[in-house]
């Protein structure tokens, strides 16, 4: 059974025709030559898809194409304007937060979400009050990252380079 | 993967509509669960209808009950588990429930799975999810792998172990769930006939002799709301999960508990508490032995022991070979006193804490 949608990827709408079966990952990854979110575990287990929907981040993988008619899609390549790095890449160039870098994409915009959720006041399971509002140390970025997993384990850079952003010690 | 129609109708009156007139029709909400079981082939609808948009995603207060001065909350069915846990009543007045949501999956996963959606998480049995095994749960009367196989994350309490055919030792793997268990939510559902409330407490199901039911809910009704009653029990609330990695996985065991406790002549006692266990039953396990155990009586750590020993005294553990559960009858212990001891506010109930 096919499907007509819009996503609109990285800014651009794109209409396409795909199968009712094809995920999001599927259809940027294989339809619209968006190959930075990365097919790891195609289950749900392991993070490399993960991209931003309507600015909150998610697994593509997991998410059906026909779901999404008319939501913005960004990926790690659409974070900052064509030439230039979003603060989250920059810290991880010089941070070394990567080895092998596949799962760096998904980590890269599961980062990018975070942030965004900490800033308005998300508390997370190691907040000691889960009332209060939290503070972003070292122990809360990493539990709030463990949707990403590194098989090279570069989580100790991983994390540094998010509290570099998180200090503003990194220009957006 | 099959093939299968999909269909986002106008309302949710008409996507009860179109499920409950088709026995090979499913609704698809935040697909986190559904998807997977697609990919896995161990679920094969032939229309997906999506309900993401036909259910509320707001989380509203409750005008106060009859002879209650507050008044509780309204949980639309296509609220984020994210949205949940960061909502500020729920952290302040229902902290077991932000608790329980931050313990479960990852934060990409919070942002897209649902509350209705949660509620009907299947197992994550890793046979029921392994179509090359027997699963009677999956295809009944194949059998069950799980006893006398890889059985770690399985049920010691009101599981089936025979006939054969109709065994099954899996366990219900929400953390939400767990916590509204001891909030006494209470599931709105619509379905082909009207509107029904069903008490969280019998929304699931233990397998019984049909293992393929999670829940009570018939083909075609709908998850639209969860309502939390006031509960100012809760503000002194918990959940406490032990899983075999720090973050990112499902309970070996799980506690959620709520507590009053009052100055008594001898110590303090326990005024008035509520217990549910998560990673030992098909359902969440609302454990009212360990209650009526504790109520009224000494909150120590030997009374909070002795409970969980009362709620456990039936258990029925899997032996094997290559990963049986045994260990969990003394993790429930461990966990439910460990999570109380946090509520009791007093070190001198906790055996860990060094007299000043």
């Amino acid at each position: 059974m096919d499907a007509t949608l819009t996503l609109v990827v990285d800014g651009r709408p794109t209409t396409l025709t795909v199968d009712t079966r094809t995920t999001v990952l599927d259809a940027l990854r294989e339809h619209l030559d968006a190959t930075s979110p990365k097919k790891g575990c195609d289950h749900g287990q392991c993070g490399s898809c993960t991209v931003l929907c309507n600015g909150r981040r998610v697994l593509a993988c997991l998410s059906l194409a026909v779901a999404h008619d008319g939501d913005e899609i960004t990926t790690a390549e659409g974070l900052a304007p064509e030439g230039e790095r979003h603060a989250v890449q920059v810290a991880f160039l010089e941070a070394d937060a990567y080895q092998c870098g596949y799962c760096t994409p998904g980590q890269i915009c599961s980062a990018v979400g975070m942030l965004d959720e900490a800033a308005a006041g998300h508390p997370s399971a190691v907040s000691g009050d889960v009332a209060a509002p939290p503070t972003l140390d070292r122990t809360e970025i990493a539990e709030r990252m463990s949707g990403n997993l590194c098989r090279c384990a570069a989580y100790v850079n991983i994390v540094t380079a998010i509290e570099r952003v998180h200090a503003g010690e990194t220009a957006r | 993967m099959k093939p299968f129609t999909y269909a986002r109708p106008d309302d949710a009156a008409g996507a009860v509509d179109l499920v409950a007139g088709d026995p090979d029709a499913a609704f698809l909400a935040g697909g986190t669960n559904l998807v997977d079981h697609l990919k896995l082939g161990i679920a094969s609808p032939t229309t997906l209808v999506d309900v993401t948009s036909l259910t509320s995603d707001r989380i509203d207060d409750l005008p106060p009950a009859h002879g209650d001065t507050d008044g509780g909350l309204r949980i639309g069915a296509a609220v984020r588990n994210s949205d949940l846990a960061a909502h500020g009543r729920v952290r302040a007045e229902y902290p077991v429930l932000a608790e329980a949501l931050l313990q479960g999956a990852s934060g990409q996963l919070r942002n897209m799975a649902t509350t209705g959606g949660n509620l009907l998480q299947r197992t994550r049995c890793a046979y029921f999810g392994d179509r090359t095994t027997p699963c009677n749960k999956r295809e009944p009367g194949s059998g069950c792998s799980a006893i006398g196989g890889w059985a770690r994350y399985h049920a010691i309490l009101g599981a089936t172990h025979e006939p054969a055919g109709q065994a099954c030792v899996a366990t219900h793997p929400s953390d939400m769930a767990v916590a509204m268990a001891v909030l006494d939510a209470q599931v709105q559902v619509l379905g082909p006939d009207g509107e029904r409330t069903i008490p969280l407490e019998e929304f699931h199901r233990l397998p019984g002799d049909d293992p393929t039911r999670d829940t009570v809910l018939r083909h075609g009704e709908l998850i639209t709301a969860v309502d939390l009653p006031a509960a100012p029990i809760a503000t002194s609330s918990t959940y406490r999960k032990v899983r075999d990695r720090a973050s990112y996985a499902f309970a070996l065991v799980s506690v959620a508990a709520a507590m009053e406790v009052v100055d008594g002549p001898d110590g303090p006692v326990v005024a008035d508490v509520r217990i549910a266990l998560g990673g030992v039953a098909h359902t969440p396990w609302r454990a009212t032995r360990a209650e009526d155990a504790l109520r009224g009586g000494p909150a120590t750590d030997e009374a909070f022991r002795a409970a969980a020993a009362a709620e456990t005294a039936g258990a029925r553990p899997i032996e094997s070979a290559v990963g049986g559960n045994a260990f969990k009858v003394p993790l429930v212990a461990g966990t439910l006193a460990a999570a109380l001891r946090t509520l009791a506010h007093d070190p001198s109930t906790d055996p860990t804490e060094e007299p000043g």
